[in-house]
C-alpha cells in the first residue's frame, strides 16, 4: 500500500518537470489544509431526484447539501444502486434534479437554457468507465470533436488536439483508431477529449474500474498531475478505495440516495462512523486473521495468558505510533501482531495489535497508559500461551 | 443473334437503372426517416411520440403490402407523377416507395444499435442534436446502414424483375417474354447469370465497403 503511493508519486514526478515547480512543491498535507479555505465551486441544495421506473417511482436521492471546493479532487462512494451516478451528473446536467438545485459558480444551472447548457458542458469535462470513444473516429478526430462542434478553427483545433494528447501521452497514436489501444490508452484518449475544452471540472463516473491495478495507478497519476498543474476541480466515483485514499482531498459516502458521511479522506477512511462506510471500507481493514479469531478467549484462563489489544489513531490529535514509549508505558513482553498504520494526507491513521504478556501492570492501567499514545484502545481478548 | 445481345444489354441497364435510381431514393429518404424513428420516440432527442408512432404505422402499412399489390395499387399515383405505367420510370415509383419503408427499418436497427453511452458522452461534451446526429449516430452506424443498403439493392433487383414482368423493362421482362412466353432456354438461362452475377458483385462490394467503415474490431 505505501508501494502504490510511492509508485503514483514517481510517476507524477516524471510529469512535474515541465510542471509548475512551486505548486508541485508542495507537501500534500499542506495542499490538503490550504483547501479548507478554498472557496465552493460545485454547491448541492437539497437535491431529490426520482426516476419513473417500470414499477413506480423510483427515489435516487433525496435531500442532499453539499460543497465541492474549487480545485479539490472530490470521491463519492457508496453502494451499487447509491446514487452515485445521478449525483454526479446533476453537474453537467445529464441528470435533471426533481428537487433542490445545482450551483456552479455560485449559478442556478436548473435555469439554463440549451445554449447555455452547452456552454456549461463545454467547461466540464467528463470521463467514463467504458470510455466512451467514438469507434468510428481516429484518436485525434475523437479529441477534435468538441473543438469542432463548438466551431473552433481547424488550425487552433490541430494545436490543441496535439498538446493534450502529448499531456496523456499518446503523441504517436493520432491516426489510430480507439479499437486498436489498450484501456489505459482508451482512457487517456477520453481524458484528453475532457480537457480539450480547458474545463474547470473534470467529472469521472467509475473512470479506473474497467482498467488493471497499474494501469489505474498510471491513471491516477495523471489525474492528479492535471489537478495539481490545471488547478482543476475533480469529482469522482469509484468503488475501488485505493483510488479514494490515493488522490481525494474529501470524499461523501451515498446510501439510499442520502448523504451517511463526509468529510476529508483521512478523517473519513482513519475513523468511519457509519456502517456503511465500514463495509466499504473492509477490503482496506485489515482485521484479525481467522487462526487468530479461532483461538481468541474471552478470558483469561492461566496467568500468562496474552492480552490482546487493538490500539486505534484517528489522526485527529496528529499523533504518531511511538513504538519506544508504548513499550515502555506497557512493559512486560509486547508482540507486534498486526500492523494496519497508513499515512493519509499527512496524518497517521490506522490500528496497531499488539500482544502483553507479562505485564507489571493491571488491565485497566494497560489501557489508561495506551490511551496517552493511542487515540482508542479496545481490548480484543486474550491469547493462550503455547 | 446482335439483336439479342443488344436486348439484353438494354436490359441489364434498364434493371440497373430501375435498382439505382430508386435504391439512390430510398437512401435519400430512408436514413432521415430512420433517425426520425429512433429519435423521436419516448426519452428521444427529438421526443415526438405521437408522430414517431404515426410514421412507424405508415412504414409498416407499405412493408406489409406485397410488391406486386403495391405496383397496382400505385398505379394512379404513378401516372400522376411520370405520366405514364408503362417503362422504366414508371417502375421506379413504386419501387422507390417499397424501398425506403424497408431500407428505413433496417438503418433504424443499426441506428438503435449505436451504444448510449456515446450520446451520453456526446451530450457531456457539449454537442447539440444535430451535431450528435451527424458526428455519432450516423458514422457509428454507418457499416451496419451500408449492409442495409447492400439487402435493399438485393431486393430491389428481385422486385424490378417483377415490375419488369408487367411491362417495366428491365432483365426480368426479358426473362419473362423469352423464356416464359417463348420457351427459349437460353435467353432465360443468361438472364438467371446475370442476375446471379449482379447479385453476388452487389453483395461482395457491400460487404467489402461496410468492413472497411467498420473500425470497431
Ligand atoms: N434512468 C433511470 N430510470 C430509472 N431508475 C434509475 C435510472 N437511473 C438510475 N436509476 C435508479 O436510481 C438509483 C440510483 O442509481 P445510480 O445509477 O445513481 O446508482 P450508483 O450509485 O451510480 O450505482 P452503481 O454503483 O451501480 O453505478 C438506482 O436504484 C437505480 O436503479
Ligand atoms: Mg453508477
Amino acid at each position: 500500500m505505501t508501494g502504490s503511493i510511492t509508485s503514483i508519486r514517481q510517476a507524477r514526478n516524471t510529469h512535474e518537470a515541465e510542471g509548475d515547480q512551486s505548486s508541485h512543491a508542495l507537501p500534500y498535507a499542506l495542499a490538503a489544509t490550504t483547501l479548507e479555505h478554498a472557496e465552493t465551486h460545485i454547491r448541492f441544495q437539497d437535491i431529490g431526484k426520482t426516476y419513473s421506473g417500470e414499477q413506480g417511482p423510483v427515489r435516487a436521492l433525496h435531500g442532499i447539501d453539499l460543497v465541492v471546493r474549487k480545485g479539490e479532487i472530490f470521491g463519492i462512494i457508496g453502494r451499487s444502486g447509491a446514487g452515485k451516478s445521478s449525483l454526479l451528473r446533476t453537474i453537467n446536467r445529464l441528470e435533471q434534479p426533481s428537487e433542490g438545485q445545482v450551483l456552479i459558480d455560485g449559478e442556478d444551472i436548473g435555469r439554463y437554457g440549451t445554449s447555455e447548457l452547452v456552454a456549461l458542458r463545454r467547461r466540464i469535462g467528463m470521463i467514463f468507465q467504458h470510455f466512451n470513444l467514438l469507434s468510428a473516429k481516429t484518436v485525434r478526430q475523437n479529441v477534435e470533436l468538441p473543438l469542432k462542434v463548438a466551431g473552433v478553427p481547424r488550425q487552433e483545433r490541430q494545436q490543441k488536439v496535439a498538446s493534450l494528447l502529448k499531456l496523456v501521452g499518446l503523441e504517436n497514436k493520432h491516426d489510430a483508431y480507439p479499437a486498436q489501444l489498450s484501456g489505459g490508452q482508451k482512457q487517456r484518449v477520453g481524458i484528453a477529449r475532457a480537457l480539450v475544452h480547458d474545463p474547470d471540472i473534470l467529472l469521472c463516473d467509475e473512470a479506473t474500474s474497467a482498467l488493471d491495478p497499474e494501469t489505474t495507478q498510471a491513471i491516477l497519476a495523471l489525474l492528479r498531475d492535471i489537478n495539481r498543474s490545471l488547478g482543476l476541480t475533480i469529482v469522482l466515483i469509484t468503488h475501488e478505495m485505493e483510488v479514494i485514499r490515493e488522490i481525494c482531498d474529501r470524499v461523501v459516502v451515498l446510501e439510499c440516495g442520502a448523504i451517511v458521511e463526509q468529510g476529508p479522506v483521512w478523517r473519513v477512511f482513519g475513523d468511519p462512523h457509519h456502517d456503511v462506510t465500514r463495509t466499504l471500507l473492509s477490503p482496506l481493514q485489515q482485521t484479525l486473521s481467522d487462526d487468530l479469531k479461532a483461538h481468541l478467549l474471552t478470558q483469561p484462563l492461566r496467568q500468562n495468558d496474552a492480552l490482546l489489544l487493538e490500539l486505534r489513531l484517528n489522526g485527529t490529535n496528529s499523533r504518531e505510533p511511538d513504538l519506544g514509549l508504548l513499550f515502555s508505558a506497557l512493559g512486560g513482553q509486547l508482540t507486534l501482531v498486526k500492523s494496519a498504520i497508513q499515512r493519509l494526507q499527512g496524518r497517521t491513521v490506522g490500528h496497531l495489535l499488539v500482544s502483553i504478556r507479562h505485564s507489571p501492570h493491571a488491565q485497566e492501567e494497560l489501557i489508561k497508559r495506551a490511551r496517552r499514545i493511542f487515540d482508542d484502545v479496545e481490548v480484543l481478548g486474550y491469547v493462550a500461551a503455547d | 443473334m446482335s439483336l439479342l445481345i443488344d436486348r439484353l444489354w438494354q436490359g441489364l441497364l434498364d434493371t440497373l437503372l430501375m435498382v439505382g435510381v430508386s435504391s439512390l431514393i430510398a437512401l435519400i429518404a430512408g436514413i432521415p426517416l430512420a433517425v426520425f424513428l429512433v429519435t423521436s420516440g419516448k426519452g428521444g432527442m427529438f421526443e415526438a411520440v405521437r408522430l414517431n408512432r404515426l410514421i412507424g404505422s405508415i412504414v409498416n402499412l407499405f412493408r406489409s403490402i406485397p410488391f406486386l399489390i403495391l405496383m397496382v395499387a400505385l398505379i394512379p399515383f404513378t401516372r400522376l407523377i411520370v405520366g405514364t405505367t408503362y417503362g422504366v420510370w414508371a417502375a421506379v415509383v413504386p419501387l422507390a416507395i417499397a424501398a425506403t419503408p424497408f431500407f428505413a427499418r433496417i438503418a433504424e436497427v443499426s441506428l438503435r444499435e449505436v451504444d448510449q453511452g456515446l450520446i451520453e458522452a456526446a451530450q457531456a461534451m457539449g454537442c447539440r442534436r444535430r451535431h450528435i446526429v451527424w458526428h455519432v449516430l450516423l458514422p457509428e452506424a454507418l457499416p451496419g446502414i451500408i449492409s442495409g443498403f447492400t439487402i435493399t439493392l438485393v431486393t430491389m433487383i428481385n422486385s424490378s424483375a417483377m415490375a419488369g414482368a408487367i411491362g417495366a423493362g428491365g432483365l426480368g421482362d426479358l426473362a419473362y417474354r423469352y423464356g416464359y412466353q417463348r420457351f427459349d432456354f437460353m435467353v432465360m438461362l443468361i438472364v438467371i447469370i446475370g442476375l446471379v452475377l449482379l447479385v453476388t458483385l452487389i453483395q461482395l462490394g457491400g460487404d467489402k465497403l461496410a468492413k472497411a467503415m467498420n473500425h470497431r474490431t
